[in-house]
């Protein structure tokens, strides 16, 4: 082995085992913010009695599951069981390798190492495990493996709840993909490539997709919601019809299995959301990119920030909106959801086929103009063609009612 | 090293596939088919097609397989046991194929993967895997762009027609199936 692949590759292990880290410790305290965030929306205290304000709240619930009985309903399939929570749970931790949780760092070295000998590495770093070259076709590839975890759980169990929660959940998760997929055609349209650190470099030239693809981050956020069984979409797992839906036989900590990899898919789905329409680690102002561990650490920050608020947004959801009805999310997404992201991949074709034949180049004026397309989009998807069923239709009611009253 | 990965996915791709067609129940032959895929995949990435890789587990595993399953699962079946594989001429059929096949495959011994990977993807270097794994740099990422151009560039262009009549067929087949599955249309 030449030295440079030795380095690269204790570079990779180093970058290995800080992201899964940091992924599993935030994980486990994204379970305590969840408590929080949920009594807070509620005038409730949450966890307070483990550690400081709760904080050891997640290592008393690791004990507690790890020395809970494990139990196996009778008549389970008994291996498809025990490896239906391992089957969510490794393409949820597979997929935080891929994104890119800061600007690339420079590293020079050249070290003589007992045992691994001559090893060195010039050049700058990605601070992703693995910058793919197929980017985020990684991530729906591998989170589309998810659902049989969810699906195998449902059919080992051996129990009708669980069965219908693991059909609902692979229904969903593959009408959900459709949408997810199309929406983020037009962001490979913009960026030109699927790797992360060129979408992001694309958004450094122009402006955020956020601004440029307003219509396909609603679809992709709609979409992550879905694919992550989160509410209003978290059919699989219904309570109030189906027990606890896919998990209702599993205990201890195979049933922990499954609540970290949903935390963990919310951290990629978050972190994606960052990334292909937030400007990834992108600071507007271009002082980033000189390469030191100084920015390395400050765009890590702010990637962080990006991720968390979206974290944040997914529990603010969670608490606030009611459950969808099973026919009404499929509707949702057959009737609305992927016809929207297929006219809109049209709409952004046509737009920059005339942006190119108008000779407008500069990426940024470009975003503007895309920006402008945006509003009028989202004025006649929201209020033209809404007509009072998602989002205008609990205020029109709300009107009517005090009409009347 | 390319040598040694490309066995252990020839050889788990081999066994997944025989106990797919041996298995007894619907659900763990589907989920050995899934894992037949996966090693394919694996195989297509060390031929530097990632692309095709990706798609191979974005589709074949991740949405045909998943509609398989739910199939299987909605129909509950396997639970009674019992096969339903067909004696007789479909065997022979079947040996046939078989035999055509092995015969292929001792066609095209003595080809190494990583001369085959040089003939597919001659911009690359053969036979390192790292090379495909790397893309750990800012450079190294961008020499792989075309990753997806160069499945785009053919099909989109040299082979336009043929894949638009593809497609026409699986639109056929889609609404074929609507019309089967509805009585009042």
């Amino acid at each position: 082995m030449t030295p440079d692949m030795k380095g690269f590759l204790i570079l990779t292990v180093l970058k290995m085992v800080v992201v899964f880290t940091i992924v599993l410790v935030g994980v486990a305290l994204l379970t305590l913010m969840e408590r929080k965030v949920s009594a807070w929306m509620q005038n409730r205290r949450g966890p307070n009695r483990v550690g400081w304000a709760g904080l050891l709240q997640p290592a008393a619930d690791g004990v507690k599951n790890i020395v809970k009985e494990e139990t196996f309903p009778a008549e389970a399939n008994q291996l498809l069981f025990i490896l239906a929570p391992a089957i969510s749970f490794i393409p949820a931790l597979l997929l935080s390798g891929v994104i890119p949780w800061g600007a690339p760092i420079n590293v020079n070295f050249d070290w003589n190492l007992p045992l691994i000998g001559h090893a060195s590495f010039h050049g700058p770093m990605s601070l992703a495990v693995a910058d793919l070259p197929i980017g985020f076709l990684f991530i729906l590839a591998i989170s589309s493996i998810g659902v049989y975890g969810i699906a195998l759980a449902g059919w080992s169990s051996n129990s009708k709840y669980s069965l219908l929660g693991g059909l609902r959940s692979s229904a969903q998760m593959v009408s959900y993909e459709v949408a997810m997929g199309l929406s983020l055609i037009p962001v490979l349209l913009l960026a030109g490539n699927a790797t992360f650190s060129e979408i992001i470099r694309a958004q450094q030239q122009g402006l955020w997709f956020v601004a440029s693809l307003t219509l396909s981050f609603f679809v992709f956020m709609v979409a992550g919601f879905a694919e992550t069984n989160r509410l209003p979409f978290d059919l699989p797992e219904a309570e109030s019809e189906l027990i606890a839906g896919y998990h209702t036989e599993y205990s201890a900590m195979k049933f922990s299995l499954f609540m970290i990899a949903e935390y963990a898919n919310m951290i990629t789905v978050s972190a994606m959301m960052a990334t292909l329409f937030f400007g990834g680690w992108d600071i507007p102002g271009r002082w980033d990119e000189n390469g030191s561990a100084l920015a390395g650490l400050v765009t890590a920050l702010v990637m962080f920030t990006k991720s968390f608020f979206f974290i944040f947004l997914f529990m603010w959801v969670r608490w606030s909106f009611p459950r969808f009805r099973y026919d009404q999310l499929m509707a949702l997404g057959w009737k609305f959801m992927i016809p929207l992201a297929l006219a809109y991949i049209v709409v952004i074709c046509v737009a920059m086929w005339a942006l190119g034949a108008a000779g407008i180049v500069h990426p940024k004026i470009q975003g503007l103009v895309l920006l402008g397309l945006n509003l009028v989009g989202i004025y006649i998807v929201f209020f033209l063609l809404d007509r009072g069923r998602l989002l205008s239709g609990s205020y029109r009611r709300q009107a009517a009612a005090g009409a009347r009253g | 090293m390319t040598e040694i990965v490309f066995y252990v996915l020839a050889i788990s791709a081999v066994l997944s596939a025989i106990l797919c067609i041996t298995q007894k129940n619907p659900v763990p032959s589907a989920l050995w088919l899934v894992s037949t895929m996966f090693a394919l995949a694996g195989i297509y990435v060390l031929l530097h097609a990632q692309f095709i890789a990706a798609m191979q587990v974005l589709v074949y595993a991740g949405a045909v397989m998943v509609l398989f399953l739910f199939v299987i699962m909605l129909l509950n079946l396997g639970r009674d046991g019992g096969s339903d594989i067909k004696k007789g001429p479909v065997a022979l059929v079947a040996t046939f194929l078989g035999a055509a096949l092995v015969a292929a495959l001792v066609a095209v011994r003595g080809t190494s993967v990583a001369g085959l990977a040089d003939r597919l993807n001659p911009g690359v270097v053969a036979g390192s895997p790292l090379g495909v794994v790397a893309g750990g740099d800012v450079q190294s990422a961008a020499s792989f762009t075309n990753a997806i151009g160069a499945v785009a560039a053919p099909m989109f262009q040299t082979y336009l027609v043929p894949f638009e009549i593809t497609s026409v067929l699986l639109l056929a087949a889609a609404v074929g199936a609507v019309v089967l599955a509805k009585r009042k249309l």
